[in-house]
C-alpha cells in the first residue's frame, strides 16, 4: 500500500516537472521569436536608410551634417551586440532620423516628393513595426522572467537552462513618452 | 492584457464554436426526426393497405443537410463571407493609400504577435471593416474603400488593431461560424413554414378522416405543436443568440484592441468619423453585420439605448462605446504621468 501512494506521488511529481518545464521552454522560444522579428525590422529600417539619404541629398545637400550623423548612428546601429547595446544605437538613430524628418518641413518640393512621401511613409512603419515588436518583445520576456522566477517553477529554471532576459528598455526620456495620443488629435495629413 | 486571460478568452470561444455547431445540428435532427415522429403518429392507427410512416427519411435528411452545412462553414465560411460582400484581396498594393493598409496591417500583426491576415478591400463607399476565418493562421481583414478615404494612419491602425484582437482570440471562428448557421436556419423555417402553407390545405383534403383520428392522438397534436413552435421561434432564437454573443465582443475587442496600438483615442475618433458617415454599407450582406466593426445598416439600432434597443442590437451604442475608450485613454494618461513622476 505504503509503495503505492509512494509511485503515485513521484508519478505526480514527474509529470510536474514535465509540465513546468515545457512551460518555461515555450515561453524561452517565445522570447526569441519576438527578438528575431525585431531584428528583422531594424534590417529593414537599415536598408531603407541609405535610400532614403540618397533620394534627399538632392535636395538638401548643405544639410550635411545632418545626414552624416544619420548614417554613421546606422552603421553603429548595424554593427550593435545584445539586447542593451542595439537599444542604445537604434534609438539614437531614431533620434537621427527625427531630426532629418524634422528638417524636411524646411523643404515644401521635398515634402510633396512622391519618392520621398514613399520613403516616409516606409520608415514611419518601419518605426512602428519597431516599435510594436520591441512591445511584444518585452511583454514575452516579463513573462518568462516572472514565470522562472515564480516559486514552484523556479526550481525546474535550472534544468530548463531559463535565465532572465533582458528587456529592451527605452533610454532616452523623449521617446519614452512616445507622443502616439497627441498624433491622433492632429489634423490628419500634418 | 494577461497571457492567461487571453487564453481563457481563447478557449471559451473554441468551446462556444463546439457547442453552436452541436446545438445546431440538434436543431435539425429534432426538426427532422420531430416531423418524422409527428407524421409516425398520425399514420400508425391507419388502416394497413394505408401510407405508414415508419423510416425516418426526414430526420435522415434533414441531418445530412445540417452536417454538410456545417461541415462547408467550418471550411469555407471566411470564403463565403467575403465572396457575398465581393471583396477583392490585396496583394500588390499599387496606391500610396493601399501600402498604408498593408504597412498598418503588418505593425498590427507584430504588435498581436500573429502571422499577418489576409487583406481584402470591399469596394462600398461606407466606412467599416470585419475579419473572419477559421483561426488566426488562415484569417482574413476586410476594409471597405470608405473606410481608407475617411480615416487617417492612426485611426486606421485603431480599426485594425480591434479587427486584429477579434483575430486573436478567436472570435472570428465564433462569428464566422454564427453567420453561416443563423442564415441556414432563417432558410430552413422559411422554406418549411412555405411548404405546410402550401401542403396543409392538401393534406387535409387527402387525409378526410384524418382529423378525427388526430383528435383521437393526442401525442401526435402535441409533437405536432411543439414542431412548429420551434420552427417559429429558431431563427428568432438565433438572431437574438447572435447579437447578444457580438456585444459581448465588440467592447473586449475595443479594449484589447487598444492595448494593441496603445492609443484608445485613435479607435474613438475612429468610431466616431464611421458612425457620422451617411448611408448604408450595402456590400455586407444582412447576416454578416455582427461581424463589422459597426453595424453596417442604415437606420443604426446600435443607437438606442435600452432594454429593446439592447436586445437587437448586435453592437453596443457608439457613444457607449467611445465614452469606454476616452476612459481607458484618461487612465493610461495618468499611468503614464504617475509613472514619470516617480
Amino acid at each position: 500500500m505504503g509503495t503505492i501512494i509512494l509511485l503515485v506521488v513521484v508519478a505526480a511529481i514527474v509529470l510536474w516537472v514535465i509540465a513546468a518545464y515545457n512551460a518555461l521552454v515555450a515561453l524561452k522560444n517565445q522570447v526569441v521569436n519576438a527578438w528575431k522579428q525585431i531584428d528583422v525590422q531594424l534590417k529593414r529600417r537599415h536598408d531603407l536608410i541609405p535610400n532614403l539619404v540618397d533620394t534627399v541629398k538632392g535636395y538638401m545637400g548643405f544639410e550635411r551634417s545632418t545626414l552624416e550623423a544619420v548614417i554613421s548612428a546606422r552603421n553603429k546601429a548595424v554593427s550593435a551586440q545584445g539586447v542593451g547595446q542595439t537599444a542604445k544605437a537604434e534609438g539614437e538613430l531614431s533620434q537621427a532620423l527625427g531630426r532629418l524628418f524634422a528638417l524636411t518641413e524646411n523643404y515644401p518640393e521635398l515634402k510633396s516628393s512622391a519618392n520621398v512621401l514613399q520613403l516616409q511613409e516606409e520608415l514611419t512603419s518601419t518605426e512602428n513595426k519597431i516599435g510594436f515588436a520591441r512591445q511584444l518583445y518585452n511583454d514575452v520576456a516579463t513573462q518568462y522572467n516572472t514565470r522562472q522566477a515564480q516559486f514552484p517553477t523556479s526550481l525546474v529554471a535550472g534544468l530548463a537552462k531559463a535565465s532572465p532576459s533582458e528587456l529592451w528598455e527605452i533610454e532616452d526620456a523623449a521617446e519614452r513618452a512616445v507622443p502616439r495620443v497627441n498624433l491622433s488629435l492632429d489634423q490628419p495629413g500634418t | 492584457m494577461s497571457e492567461q486571460n487571453l487564453f481563457a478568452q481563447q478557449e471559451t470561444n473554441k468551446r462556444k464554436s463546439a457547442w453552436l455547431v452541436a446545438g445546431f445540428l440538434l436543431f435539425f435532427a429534432w426538426i427532422g426526426f420531430g416531423g418524422d415522429l409527428a407524421f409516425y403518429l398520425y399514420t400508425r392507427d391507419l388502416p394497413p393497405e394505408r401510407y405508414h410512416h415508419v423510416i425516418p427519411f426526414i430526420g435522415l435528411i434533414a441531418c445530412a443537410i445540417a452536417a454538410g452545412t456545417a461541415r462547408y462553414a467550418w471550411r469555407n465560411g471566411a470564403k463565403r463571407v467575403l465572396d457575398a460582400a465581393g471583396a477583392q484581396e490585396l496583394v500588390n498594393p499599387a496606391t500610396p493609400e493601399l501600402k498604408r493598409l498593408d504597412n498598418v496591417v503588418e505593425e498590427m500583426a507584430i504588435a498581436a504577435g500573429l502571422p499577418k491576415p489576409k487583406i481584402w478591400i470591399v469596394p462600398d463607399a461606407d466606412p467599416n471593416a470585419f475579419a473572419t476565418g477559421h483561426d488566426p493562421l488562415t484569417a482574413h481583414l476586410a476594409v471597405t474603400e470608405g473606410l481608407l478615404k475617411v480615416l487617417d494612419r492612426d485611426e486606421l491602425q485603431a480599426v485594425v488593431a480591434h479587427e486584429m484582437s477579434h483575430i486573436r482570440n478567436y472570435d472570428i471562428r465564433l462569428m464566422t461560424l454564427l453567420a453561416a448557421m443563423v442564415g441556414s436556419v432563417a432558410l430552413l423555417s422559411e422554406v418549411l413554414g412555405r411548404f405546410m402553407r402550401g401542403g396543409g390545405g392538401l393534406g387535409g383534403r387527402g387525409r378526410g378522416g384524418g382529423g378525427g383520428k388526430g383528435k383521437g392522438n393526442p401525442a401526435a397534436a402535441i409533437v405536432l405543436v411543439l414542431w412548429i413552435i420551434t420552427l417559429i421561434l429558431a431563427p428568432i432564437v438565433s438572431r437574438l443568440l447572435t447579437m447578444g454573443v457580438s456585444r459581448k465582443r465588440e467592447f473586449l475587442a475595443d479594449a484589447s484592441g487598444a492595448q494593441l496600438n496603445r492609443n484608445p483615442m485613435a479607435l474613438a475618433s475612429a468610431l466616431e468619423k464611421i458612425a457620422a458617415a451617411p448611408g448604408a454599407t450595402k456590400c455586407i450582406a444582412k447576416g454578416a453585420g455582427h461581424m463589422c466593426i459597426v453595424d453596417p445598416a442604415e437606420a443604426r439600432l446600435a443607437e438606442r439605448e435600452g432594454f429593446v434597443g439592447n436586445l437587437l442590437a448586435s453592437h453596443p451604442p457608439i457613444r457607449l462605446r467611445v465614452a469606454r475608450l476616452h476612459g481607458m485613454a484618461y487612465l493610461a494618461q495618468n499611468q503614464a504621468g504617475a509613472g514619470a513622476a516617480s
